[in-house]
């Protein structure tokens, strides 16, 4: 067994022990990606010297014996992340050498606790897609068959956790784009509830729908990630105030007489076989532990794609306004003078999809539509979120596919935004209702290719979420295959 | 096509938008965009009336920071990042008053 | 233009002012306000507009804004929201700004102004909104560089207050605003320097016949740093519209910069595109709930206002309105005067000093009151020996310029310098029967009944005392002498 192989927290336990060194991890972590990343392109910076510092120190800290939790192991994040003196471009031309002069709060807290940053993952371009295919660095490919796609936007945090280069990584999820990737990936990812996990620091996409969230190989690596996230920061006004809990605590607590909700709305047709098939055997395995599994009903589930790409694009456009190359990032200036200067610097700067969001958003807000479609989206999502309301005085969660097929094939939707954006389906109502989701991998399409599940969770209900995939997990061995590469 | 949204208005929300398009571009996105609003042309399926719209899903108020002076980051960090720089401040090309 | 002419039309007049707050920080980050600093110094992540970077808003910007919001008559919002206003420019960072469009924190309040034209009005205030201020764009003479962008101002708070299209002239428009000026002030919210622009004034105007319910089309005066320079383009542009109407032409709807140098307003058209600002509530910022007891709390820090000052002054002090007004047009200065109340007992006697010998040494010093070196206590000093017959009123004033330059007491320097007044019947005696003796032609004079020589004579006696014999009883002496 390699040292890549060792999970979160078999890292975390063995580095107390001194049985392993965080140099020595951290090398063996820098060593996959150097193996690997040549056919995933999970990468978009490599932070080796830094990585190796930080390890030394980790380890002079260990010795000492006062090593907060993370001390020592290698992680890696989204290149979403603002992280202090080094690059962080969100995977756009327009962003291509920009060097932060601050840290955002979740990548402070992960240094205090004394991760070691590898690197920084590749994405889509601004977090804007759903196979990781809008990068200006290029697609990350799927761990488990390089022609298909890994999933997005948090692509590249997903394939590098799949393919053993770091044990957990952090992603963002706007619509799915953690638990979409995860699924694809064969690993497991969560999105918190909107305001556990501060937002200051992260490049915004779509901000009241944005949240950050671990992705890693087991559900016990997730709580620890989580764990060293979440809470209250004062920077972000959206953040909550409320006392975070023990996430490992209750671990363990099972299922027995548990209620878990099967919404029929995610049962119909369009759903792959095998992805049905597959999450009809985890309400098998969740009724045979004990657990009550009951139909319950999200009625305005079809027009969440709809309400989604309306709001997110809306507020998109404005948070992408500040992208006008006067204070950081590329210019291009023809030299006919400052609208030329905006308009070339942006329209060269921007990735296709990405112009594509910001001219439906800047459509939607303007002036003789706001109400027909802003404001509509927004009263919309008022009934979307009541449905899960609703549903939640009934069942403690929500059991759901994550996308309607495995992982499709590059190039294979790229022709065709909206179909794009109907793969969504499944994960974006969590981001707009707010709520918590975790994906977990519950099986494996006849080619191979992994499937997911999602558990949804009442606000704030994180642990709730953990111990139930958690007792799923310790029934199964999907989350211990390991893809070759 | 189901005719949402013209070439004319896509090259109008483009300028707003502060985005050129060259013209086979244009007519592209017309037709994604088309698309696109007739999809979510269904949420006019739905009686709205007297419901609140929501902004944040998370109910939150009044997050506020106290009137106190914390660090700048300094000018030299400040236009670190500047594609163009002068006497400590940004440069941008001549505007026009 | 001749005032027939001008008298057929009524002129309409709507105003909005940005008042920037004299808060430490600015709206949404901790950076420092502080006005000159080196370009640049005081920024941050949130006031550049970098990724990633989310704003927080300062609770003192909220509670200044309520402060505003009681001092005009408005109600405060039980909820407002933020909203971003979209549109690109160099000093604008995140190309949007965080403003206030649907449920402003104050709406619906007034102002009570009075002028010579019309009288008592009342001037309606639609709503007061906070908002963050932009940048500022300087020239450059290097060559390559176009404009340079200083950040030092963008995201200090703004507060944003439209008055309803109630004014009916000029001299109404002035009023309304040295009123607002005054207010702001006196909540020490604003350091009201119009130069500097930290009261910042954009007038719509428009004309209409007499007689005609719709109004006229508007045209907006942007931002105009001074009173004078208000009221004059105001009325230059009345004019303006006056004559294009008269021959046949048509007003448009236009942003007008106004020239100081010619007294003029010219067009921006052309120079600015049509704007579709896209507001939508900020995302990054949560709703501003205020309960009755937070205003009730601030209520409780604001001081009196002017107007109601005035009134106090007025029947407290038994001062003329106009008298009154003089020393409540700064709140400084009205709470000196207060503070001499306190001490000296004859209040007109104080205001007359204040208003005068105070005023002039402020003036020729050209030092603000918060810097006067002649305390309330101080001039009270002297106040207090003019009463009690230890000097002379015209002694005081000489008392008072030493005052100022050495900061000595009053009882100090009329003992230092020997300013007692003489009060010592045979002294004076002595000295007016020196003078008699030395003027007899006008002794004469007086004696056949030449009775304005009697000031002569006061004169000569107070010259010979180096002002310091009583007057009171020089005159009684005087009397007696020369009449005997």
């Amino acid at each position: 067994m390699e040292l890549t192989d060792l999970t979160l927290h078999e890292m975390i336990r063995q580095l107390r022990e001194g049985e392993i060194t965080s140099v020595a991890l951290t090398e063996a972590s820098l060593a996959r990606i150097d193996a690997t990343d040549k056919n995933l392109n999970a990468f978009i910076t490599i932070c080796r010297d830094e990585a190796i510092e930080a390890a030394r120190a980790a380890d002079a800290r260990l010795a000492q014996g006062d090593a907060p939790m993370l001390t020592g192991v290698p992680v890696a994040l989204k290149d979403i992340f603002i992280t202090e003196g080094i690059r962080t471009t969100c995977a756009s031309k327009i962003l291509a050498s920009f060097i932060p002069p601050y840290d955002g709060t979740a990548v402070r807290k992960l240094k205090e606790l004394g991760a070691v940053i590898v690197g920084k993952l590749n994405m889509d371009e601004f977090a804007m897609g759903s196979s990781n295919e809008n990068s200006a660095h290029g697609p990350v490919r799927n761990p488990w068959n390089v022609d298909r796609v890994p999933g997005g936007s948090s692509g590249g945090s997903a394939a590098c956790v799949a393919a053993r280069q770091v044990p957990a990584s952090l992603g963002t999820d706007t619509g799915g784009s953690i638990r979409q990737p995860a699924s694809h990936c064969g690993v497991v990812g969560l999105k918190p509830t909107y305001g556990r996990v501060s937002r200051y620091g992260v490049v915004a996409f779509a901000s009241s729908l944005d949240q950050v969230g671990p992705l890693a190989r087991n559900v016990r690596d997730c709580g620890i990630m989580l764990q060293a996230v979440a809470g209250y920061d004062p920077a972000d006004s959206t953040s909550v105030d409320t006392p975070v809990p023990d996430y490992l605590a209750g671990l363990e607590g099972g299922v027995k007489g548990m209620k878990i909700g099967l919404p029929q709305e995610y049962f119909v047709s369009g759903l792959d076989p095998e992805v049905k098939h597959a999450v009809d055997q985890v309400v098998e395995v969740y009724r045979s532990m004990g657990a009550e599994v009951v139909e319950v009903s999200l009625p305005h589930t079809r027009y969440a794609v709809s309400c989604y790409y309306l709001i997110a694009t809306a507020e998109a456009s404005s948070n992408l306004a500040r992208y006008d190359g006067v204070r950081f990032g590329e210019r291009v200036d023809p030299g006919k003078g400052l609208k030329d200067m905006y308009t070339a610097t942006r329209s060269q700067g921007f990735g296709d999809e990405v112009k594509r969001r910001i001219m439906l958003g800047t459509y939607a807000l303007s002036s003789g539509y706001y109400d027909a479609y802003y404001l509509k989206a927004q009263k919309v999502r008022t009934l979307i979120r009541n449905d899960f309301l609703a549903a939640f005085e009934e069942v403690d969660c929500i059991l759901t596919p994550v996308a309607p097929t495995p992982a499709f094939a590059l190039g294979d939707k790229t022709a065709d935004p909206l179909q794009m954006y109907l793969s969504d389906i499944f994960t974006l109502s969590a981001n707009l209702a707010g709520i918590c989701g975790m994906s977990l991998p519950c099986g494996r399409a006849e080619d191979g290719l992994p499937i997911g599940f999602q558990l949804l969770g009442k606000p704030f209900a994180e642990a709730d979420l953990l111990r139930t995939g958690y007792a799923y997990e310790q029934t199964q061995e999907w989350h211990t295959a390991r893809p070759v590469i | 096509m189901a005719d949402k949204i013209t070439r004319e208005e896509v090259e109008h929300v483009a300028r707003l938008a502060r985005l050129e398009f060259s013209p086979a571009e244009v007519d592209a996105l017309t037709g994604q965009m088309d698309t696109i609003l007739a999809h979510v042309e269904q949420l006019n399926e739905l009686d709205t009336e007297g419901v609140e719209p929501t902004s944040h899903a998370v109910t939150l108020e009044n997050a506020f920071r106290p009137d106190a002076v914390t660090h700048s980051i300094g000018v030299d960090k400040a236009l670190k990042n500047a594609p163009l720089h002068a006497d400590g401040c940004f440069g941008v090309p001549k505007v026009i008053e | 233009m001749s005032d027939t002419l001008r008298d057929k039309y009524e002129v309409v007049i709507g105003l909005e002012v940005h008042v920037q707050l004299t808060t430490q920080t600015k709206i949404f980050c901790g950076c420092s306000t502080e006005y000159g600093s080196s370009p640049n110094s005081h920024t941050c992540p949130v006031c550049l507009g970098l990724p990633g970077a989310l704003p927080v808003l300062n609770r003192q910007v909220v509670e200044n804004a309520i402060k505003a919001g009681l001092a005009t008559n408005c109600n405060i919002a039980p909820r407002s929201i933020f909203a971003r206003k979209n549109y690109f420019y160099p000093d604008l960072p995140k190309g949007y700004q965080i403003s206030q469009f649907e449920l402003p924190i104050c709406e619906h309040g007034y102002l009570d102004i009075e002028t010579e034209g019309r009288g008592k009005q009342r001037i309606g205030i639609t709503r007061i909104h906070m908002e963050e201020d932009a940048g500022k764009l300087l020239h450059s003479d290097e060559a390559g560089v176009g404009s340079l962008v200083d950040l030092n101002r963008a995201c200090t708070p703004l507060l944003e207050v439209v008055s309803e299209p109630d004014m009916r002239s000029s001299d109404e428009a002035i009023a309304y605003l040295k009123q607002l000026h005054q207010i702001v002030r006196y909540l020490d919210i604003c350091n009201g320097n119009l130069e500097e622009g930290s009261f910042r004034c954009d007038a719509n105007v428009s004309v209409r016949p007499y007689g005609q319910k719709e109004f006229g089309t508007r045209a907006e005066l942007k931002n105009i740093n001074s009173f004078r320079f208000i009221k004059e383009g105001i009325e230059y542009e009345v004019e303006r519209q006056i004559e294009l109407i008269e021959d046949g032409d048509k007003v448009v709807q236009e942003t007008r910069l106004f020239d100081s140098d010619s007294g003029t307003t010219r067009s921006m058209r052309g120079k600015e595109e049509a704007h579709d600002y896209r507001y939508f509530p900020d995302p990054d910022l949560v709703p501003l709930v205020i309960k009755d007891d937070w205003i009730t709390q601030v209520r409780g820090t604001m001081p009196e206002l002017p107007q109601e000052k005035m009134q106090r002054f007025i029947s407290d002090f038994e001062l003329p309105g106009s008298v009154a007004e003089v020393l409540t047009a700064e709140r400084n200065f009205a709470e000196y005067f207060e503070a001499c109340t306190r001490l000296h007992k004859d209040a007109r006697t104080c205001a007359n000093w204040v208003m005068g010998d105070i005023q002039r040494m402020l003036n020729e010093s050209g030092i603000d009151i918060e810097q006067i070196p002649v305390t309330p206590q101080m001039l009270c000093g002297i106040l207090e020996r003019i009463a009690d017959n230890t000097i002379s009123g015209k002694i005081g004033k000489q008392v008072f310029d030493l005052m100022w330059e050495s900061s000595k007491s009053a009882d100090a320097i009329i003992e230092e310098r020997g300013l007692k007044q003489v009060t010592d019947t045979g002294a004076i005696e002595a000295m007016v029967d020196e003078v008699i003796a030395a003027n007899p032609a006008q002794a004469q004079e007086f004696r056949e009944g030449k009775d304005k020589l009697q000031g002569f004579f006061v004169g000569q006696v107070m010259k010979a005392s180096r002002g310091k014999a009583n007057p009171a009883m020089v005159n009684e002496l005087l009397c007696k002498k020369l009449r005997s």
